[in-house]
């Protein structure tokens, strides 16, 4: 998984039909030190994250699909968890 | 998923069994601030709606080719949206205005 901050949301209404009703949040991917790195990934929200949050981000097709239950869904990356702390 | 912008329509002349009439568009894939990053490439276009200019997300590899139906087809880019909107949280990294 990823460590990532979100940064935005996206709103989209001409989109494949899997993708309705879903929220698309625009997250920056953090190094160690939990840094942006330039680095960004466009996830499907599963948990109710928002802007600001650092997140964990399932960047896998078939586990993301598992998670979301659908089958054939075009994604990859799927916010799995708000991250409270990072030790 | 990525930022992409359409700079053009690709028209196949022959096109594998089962693409036909899918659009396809060159697009230049983008950072999250709007800017060119990367050389472009050419999406189906999983909406059918997109055309040049416009500001998509778009998605690689296998998730692709399942914004097609039939999915078991030779492609490795599509678009999967076309946005509307997108605000990013000024606090985030110092920049607050998206791509717009």
């Amino acid at each position: 998984m990823i460590l990532a901050r979100v940064a935005g949301r996206l709103t989209s209404t001409i989109h494949h039909h899997d993708m309705a009703g879903r929220t698309l949040l625009v997250c920056a991917k953090l190094d160690a030190e939990r840094r942006p790195t330039g680095g960004y990934v466009i996830a499907v929200d599963h948990v109710g994250a928002g802007a600001g949050e650092t997140v964990l981000i399932l960047d896998e097709g078939n586990g993301a699909r598992q998670v979301l239950g659908v089958l054939k869904m075009p994604v990859r990356s799927v916010v799995v968890a708000i991250v409270d702390d990072v030790g | 998923m990525f930022l992409g912008r359409v700079i053009g329509r690709v028209v196949p002349a022959v096109i594998y069994d089962g693409l036909e009439g899918v659009p396809m568009l060159w697009v230049q894939p983008l950072d999250m601030y709007g800017s060119a990053s990367g050389k472009p490439f050419v999406c189906a276009d999983g909406t059918r709606m997109a055309g040049p200019d416009e500001l998509v997300y778009w998605e690689a590899s296998r998730e692709a080719a399942l914004t097609l139906e039939p999915s078991f087809v030779p492609v490795d880019h599509a678009v999967v949206g076309i946005v509307d909107d997108l605000q990013l949280d000024p606090t985030t990294d110092g920049e607050a205005d998206g791509p717009g």
